[in-house]
């Protein structure tokens, strides 16, 4: 599925499902796709950082830079599994798992105090002191039983924020 | 009204937003139910509304959706069907065509031959001089609309001419433009063009009254509404049309209005225009093609079919922003032609939002987590 064609065989579209464990649908895999080749202005087969940023709901997000890091240069495939997390199909442990990669810059599996104050920095931005910032981390993982040199692993994660009640999910328009 | 020479997308200057509607109002807010509580180490991780509306941008939004051009369904595949759309190709291409080139050759041949003999015999009667060379304006924006077949409505009142006052409307091409030319010959404010177009702005558009700017010029704002203000002063010069889109759209929807030209003190006469895409889809996608593929594209279809609004005059009430007016008159020009409005402003085509959303961003998180600290 080398450069982008505006058509999709039904090969590809069963190729790309398999890959995002069945979490989308044909009809909605077929959607992305031309989703996909709307972004990928210059047909280079991937979206590069820019053209994500021309879409400005995209681009006032403030977790945007971060997750441009995870998005930059996947095709089409990989485009979707990225999104299968936010499809109703998927499960809580996959949301979770995402959410942990997006706290885990480095990708060794560990989040730092340091992981979780900069996500909490792109969050918040200039409305609160760095110090307070600190201030309030170190106190809420006090109170959760861990503290600033705690190295936090999935399932940690999968502890703190495993709840029935986690949205995170998106619908993909089918015409 | 045509796409900027490079991509490059540079972060919009901070006075084209100051008195922006509220963003906050339009944008899609996932879970917004106020959190209560102390604050947990569970609230500060969860980041999920926020990556959610980041994943619902990349999935669909609703700047995206506004320059989309919508290619109707091909229906030539059915045995009857296909040598009826084959006749209808030949038709098109071997005789509506031709005959189109044609009467836009001889359109131009009378023009030209009448235009400048009056430019330039007549330079000392200039009262003269400017009622033939709007008559011929209007006639060669006739010749052009009757090439591709163009069957216009105009409802409501023809515009007068009076001073103090401006016309706008919605943009989707700029055969907006010579639609509503061909009727009443308007100055313009127009983005000055390269090739056979800026040759045709800078000769025989001169003679209407025409005003240059530079979108990408932050400065030429100022110098602009300058230009704009000494001509609606001005009680001879012809009347001014506006698209304060400032790009075009793809006529479903319409992208916020800029207020220059509602802060200059006049009446605002607004204009609604709907092509039917029956007949052919008339939005000029300048990502995707030349405005000369445009007019081919045009003059090789059945027809261009459209309707053209003059709306009741509105002027500033009381108590309005210049802000509150444009999106006053937006709700207007939407509502009678069936348009969805969006809150995004159309330059986002060509630079970044402003860093002032995702503060306001920003300071909500920011806000409700101090405000939870504060909880026992």
């Amino acid at each position: 599925m080398g450069t982008t064609s505006s058509t999709l065989t039904q090969y590809d579209i069963e190729e790309v499902q398999e890959h995002c464990n069945h979490t989308f649908s044909q009809q909605e895999i077929a959607s992305l796709y031309q989703r996909f080749c709307q972004l990928d202005r210059n047909g280079g087969g991937f979206i590069a950082a820019d053209e994500f940023l021309s879409v400005p709901e995209f681009a006032v997000n403030p977790l945007s830079q971060r997750l441009l890091r995870m998005l930059d240069g996947l095709n089409f495939k990989e485009f979707v599994a990225f999104l299968s997390t936010f499809s109703s199909r998927a499960t809580l442990q996959q949301k979770i798992e995402f959410i942990f990669k997006v706290y885990d810059s480095s990708g060794n599996g560990k989040v730092t105090f340091d992981d979780m104050l900069n996500v909490l920095r792109d969050l918040t931005g200039q409305f609160i002191s760095e110090q307070q910032r600190e201030e309030v981390l170190t106190q809420v993982l006090e109170e959760a039983g861990y503290n600033k040199k705690s190295l936090l692993v999935l399932s940690d994660f999968v502890k703190i924020l495993g709840n029935p009640d986690l949205k995170m999910e998106v619908e993909v328009p089918v015409d | 009204m045509a796409n900027a020479p490079d991509n490059k997308l540079t972060s919009s200057s901070s006075e084209l937003d100051l008195d922006r509607p509220n963003l906050e109002d339009y944008l899609p807010s996932g879970s917004m139910q106020e959190p209560r509580g102390k604050l947990r180490l569970r609230d500060l991780l969860d980041i999920s509304p926020t990556l959610t509306e980041a994943a619902g941008a990349i999935v669909d939004d609703s700047f995206t959706r506004c320059f989309k051009s919508n290619p109707p369904e091909p229906w030539n595949w059915n045995v009857y069907l296909f040598p009826l759309w084959c006749l209808g190709v030949v038709i098109r291409y071997g005789i509506l065509f031709p005959t189109r080139v044609l009467v836009l050759t001889l359109g131009w041949i009378i023009f030209l031959s009448s235009f400048i003999p009056v430019h330039f015999l007549l330079k000392g009667n200039d009262k003269l001089r400017k009622k033939l060379e709007r008559c011929l304006v209007e006639l060669i924006c006739s010749f052009f609309v009757a090439s591709w077949t163009g069957v216009v409505k105009y409802h409501g009142p023809r515009p007068s001419r009076r001073p103090k006052q401006v016309f706008v409307a919605n943009h989707t091409s700029m055969i907006d433009f010579i639609v509503l030319e061909q009727m009443t010959a308007f100055a313009v404010i127009m983005q000055k063009h390269p090739g056979w177009v800026g040759l045709l702005q800078s000769t025989i558009l001169e003679s209407v009254g025409c005003i240059w700017f530079n979108r990408t010029e932050a400065k030429d704002r100022e110098i602009v509404a300058r230009k704009l203000r000494d001509h609606v002063q001005g009680a001879d010069n012809n009347p001014l049309l506006i698209f304060p889109e400032g790009t075009c759209v793809n006529n479903h929807y319409t992208v916020m209005f800029k207020k220059g030209a509602f802060e200059l003190g006049c009446t605002v006469c607004p204009i609604a225009i709907k092509y039917n895409k029956i007949f052919v889809d008339a939005f000029w996608n300048s990502k995707k093609q030349s405005f000369t593929m445009h007019l081919l594209q045009l003059m090789t279809s059945w027809a261009v079919v459209c309707d053209v609004w003059y709306l009741e005059p509105q002027t500033l009430k009381p108590g309005e922003t210049p802000i509150e007016f444009a999106e006053r008159v937006r709700d207007i020009i939407s509502l009678r032609a069936g348009l969805k409005k969006v809150p995004w402003d159309g330059y986002l085509k060509y630079s970044r939002p402003s860093p002032k959303h995702r503060e306001q961003k920003q300071q909500i998180f920011a806000d409700s987590v101090l405000r939870r600290l504060e909880e026992k």
